[in-house]
């Protein structure tokens, strides 16, 4: 149950991994679909705290390609019901995150990321 | 009135592995209660309750402000995980959560972004052996067994809060007499210019057990 509004909000947190250690790319990943309520004012207010790039780059690798490049000045409908989709739609059930910088691999299993760190792994 | 959330899910099996809801996560309640208002009018973004066991609190606070906030949960104890995920489901508050210790899994991403920090930590007085062997086996015991002071896991936190807040953020924290509260409200004053209040306290059986609530000096 990963979901890329999680993904974007998620960095290595590996001891010495302070640089390029976002956003954590998946790997062998197992999508489930399901559908969510959508609600435009959440969305709306939600968007200043985005990662812009990560999230379309992400989506992209899972095969969502409706994301515009650069986030839009207007928010049409049809593009909140994009990000919606995005966002709270697409669930990550299995496999696993990678940091982009130290290679740590976070496991997913049963739809919770495990974000734990071995005690000489801490920072 | 609010209600309970609804935790008739849960069973004997699960309490044998995740902290039960007792009087220290209901002393909560009340308190987030009666923030009820001003928590609505601060509208917040994003919540985090760190070590969420059961869900019980989240699923509460899912209550108060409704959908139109990021509910995040996190605990090291992967049943926990579980518990809280199913709890926000029964109780249809939308709980994001991560198998994680403390908030570290977000600290480069939202630091000074979270409107809302709960922590019913393991508070409990005990050797230090036994607090850091409870959250490396990262099952019940790393519910209450809180080392020396009680206070050896919620430290840590404390040092990270100032970062993860958001400029109106809130952080609730349930602490018990033996913790020392008005050191902690202090060192917090002193070291992060975070002013501390209690703003419930309750006695039960041999426990005095408080919630102190930190917010940014305006």
């Amino acid at each position: 149950m990963v979901r890329l509004i999680t993904h974007n909000l998620l960095a290595c947190h590996a001891k010495d991994c302070n640089t390029n250690n976002f956003p954590l790319a998946f790997k062998d990943v197992q999508l489930e679909i399901r559908e969510a309520e959508f609600n435009p004012e959440f969305l709306r207010g939600f968007l200043p705290k985005l990662e812009w790039t990560a999230l379309v780059d992400t989506a992209k690798q899972l095969g969502d390609t409706s994301l515009p490049v650069e986030q839009p000045e207007m928010l049409d409908d049809e593009f909140l019901k994009n990000l919606h989709h995005v966002l709270l739609e697409i669930h990550v059930e299995e496999g696993s995150m990678t940091c982009p910088n130290c290679g740590h691999v976070y496991p997913i299993l049963n739809g919770i990321p495990n974000m734990l760190l071995a005690e000489h792994e801490i920072g | 009135m609010i209600p309970t959330p609804d935790l008739s899910h849960l069973s004997r099996d699960d309490y044998d592995q995740v902290y039960e809801p007792a009087e220290d996560t209901f002393l909560l309640l009340d308190a987030l209660e009666e923030d009820a208002e001003s928590l609505k009018r601060s509208k917040p973004t994003i919540c985090l309750e760190i070590g969420s066991g059961s869900g019980c609190v989240t699923s509460f606070i899912g209550n108060i402000l409704g959908p139109s906030v990021l509910y995040i949960c996190t605990d090291i104890n992967p049943h926990a995980c579980q518990c809280s995920r199913w709890t926000g489901k029964q109780n249809k508050v939308d709980i994001h959560v991560v198998n994680g210790s403390l908030a570290t899994p977000f600290k480069h991403r939202l630091a000074r972004k979270i409107d809302i920090i709960v922590f019913n930590p393991p508070y409990v007085p005990t050797s230090e052996e036994e607090a850091s062997g409870a959250q490396s086996s990262q099952d019940i015991d790393g519910a209450w067994a809180g080392g020396r002071d009680g206070m050896q896991i919620t430290n840590t936190l404390l040092n990270c809060i100032e970062k993860l807040l958001s400029p109106c953020g809130r952080f609730y924290l349930v602490a018990l007499k033996q913790n020392d509260v008005p050191g902690i409200i202090r060192r917090m004053h002193e070291a992060y210019c975070l002013k501390g209040e209690v703003v419930h306290q309750r006695r039960a059986g041999r426990e005095h057990l408080f919630v102190i609530r930190f917010a940014r000096e305006q």
